[in-house]
């Protein structure tokens, strides 16, 4: 067959073949060759990890890595500063990128640690004056024929005229109408409106208020009720002259019935103590000015006092 | 044969002084691109098994050195990638295109969990979440997007000598 045919007519001609390719150079490599290679690396490397591991840091093994490190180091600084300004650029505009998302994630950060914060301070105060409520609730003076109802204060006095608050607690919880209110500290006042779950408590500072009580020192006997002047004074009122009270001396409610009505208020409830004792000669009592143990500006948690038994019925 | 091993080695080598210096401080999304590991899939599948597995422990030797890690550790889980590779290469992987994608995805994913089982066996402290959750997905995309240049680089370095197997001449009998 003439060595100038054309390559088409070659190709469709049946007698004609393919020269055998070339082998792949990545195919030259023979299967025993190959596997070989591969168990000799696999194994220098486990030797390499044995002995190092196996070593101190001055053995052969270590003094290697130090000698390559030691030709590699010349290399990696003079790639480093070539990279640094590359290297600066991109922290740079890294940074522009990041500064404002970072910026707001350290202001939430701020305002959640602080709200925190101010959530920590409240649960230990709240957590002291609960502590105070329960050593009163467990100690020898709270009133043993009563039990107690912890409440917070939901709502404080309205105005300086109307001096009653509201607190978490209701009818739901055993309270009623006229329960006497006290804290760690003394008297409170009295529950005035009973709703399922919150109670309206008037204070002892109200216009409307009084208890009976006695001086703990000389046992004068009067009736405590709101002052004339700023609305945390009481006096204790109708103490005969001839009765002996003096400044300093601590009150107490006595229990004692007043007038027709038996008194709401358990005996020896803390109330205050006297500031000044004054009386004239227009007037059959002395005029007791007493400064109460509670702060009424400041409540939040009152203790409300629920009678064990029914009360019993007056002769 | 011995001019392209020649190359390999000066590649991986600068690749290694590249990603120590400088890839190894770029985190992008938490991952980090391992310009090592492109480079050498791309020589493994260029040139076969045993130049992937002497690449691999070479550039795993060197790794171990500029990071003062332990000796041999890299090294073997690189010659393995390296091998492995190479074969896929020989095999079946040599003209697809999308060889060089699949074997830098495969093998980062691979490479991952078998540092942390070896490190793990050597009793060295590991982060198993950090590497392989947070980190990896970025550093997969990184590592494919590498692959696309680094693949054409080292093609271009290591060309073959006779690229395809395309018929030059025809010869009669009969």
């Amino acid at each position: 067959m003439p060595r100038n045919r054309s390559g088409g007519l070659a190709a469709l001609s049946s007698s004609v073949r393919r020269t055998p390719a070339r082998p792949y150079p990545v195919r030259s490599s023979s299967p025993l060759k190959r596997r070989l290679v591969a168990g000799i690396l696999a194994l220098v490397s486990l030797v390499l990890i044995t002995g190092y591991f196996r070593e101190s840091d001055g053995g052969p093994f270590h003094d290697v890595q130090s000698v390559a490190a030691t030709g590699m180091h010349p290399f990696e600084v003079g790639a480093e500063r070539l990279a640094r300004p590359f290297r600066d650029a991109y922290g740079w505009l890294s940074d522009l990128f990041n500064a404002r998302e970072e910026n707001q994630q350290l202001k939430d950060q701020v305002e959640r640690l602080r709200n925190q914060a101010i959530q920590n301070s409240t649960a230990a105060s709240e957590v002291k004056r609960l502590q105070a409520l329960l050593d009163y609730r467990r100690s020898d003076t709270f009133p043993g024929d009563y039990d107690a109802v912890g409440a917070t204060v939901l709502a404080d006095p309205p105005s300086r005229f109307e001096q009653w608050i509201v607190i978490s607690a209701g009818s739901s919880d055993g309270i009623t109408k006229d329960a006497p209110v006290v804290t760690d500290e003394g008297l409170v006042g009295r529950v005035t409106k009973v709703t399922r779950d919150t109670s309206r408590v008037t204070l002892l500072t109200d216009k409307e208020s009084a208890a009976s009580a006695y001086d703990v020192q000389t046992e004068a006997y009067g009736v405590i009720r709101h002052g004339a002047g700023s609305t945390e004074s009481l006096i204790l009122d109708r103490v005969p002259k001839q009765s002996r009270v003096d400044r300093d001396d601590v009150v107490v409610t006595s229990g004692r019935r007043f007038g027709l009505l038996p008194s709401i208020y358990p005996r020896n409830i803390p109330i205050g103590v006297v500031t000044s004792v004054g009386q004239t000669d227009i007037d059959v009592n002395q005029q007791i000015q007493v400064r109460p143990f509670v702060d009424f500006s400041a409540l939040d948690s009152v203790l409300v006092l629920v009678r064990k038994s029914p009360e019993p019925s007056l002769p | 044969m011995l001019a392209d091993g020649f190359k390999a080695a000066v590649l991986l080598f600068l690749a290694v002084v590249v990603q120590a210096t400088i890839m190894g401080s770029i985190e992008i999304l938490g991952g980090t691109p391992d310009l090592v590991l492109v480079v050498l899939l791309a020589v493994a599948l260029l040139r076969g098994s045993i130049f992937g597995a002497l690449g691999g422990f070479w550039a795993g030797f060197l790794l171990d050195t500029a990071y003062l890690g332990t000796l041999g550790v890299t090294s073997l889980l690189l010659m393995l990638a390296g091998y492995w590779i190479g074969r896929y290469g020989e095999t079946t992987g040599r003209d697809r295109v999308h060889a060089p994608f699949l074997s830098v995805a495969v093998v980062t994913l691979l490479l991952a969990f078998g540092e942390l089982a070896l490190h793990f066996l050597l009793g060295e402290p590991v982060a198993a979440k950090e590497q392989l959750v947070d980190a990896m997905p970025a550093t997969l995309l990184l590592n494919l997007l590498l692959t696309l240049p680094v693949y054409g680089l080292v093609r271009r370095l290591l060309a073959p000598e006779r690229p395809l197997d395309r018929a030059t001449e025809v010869e009669l009998v009969g």
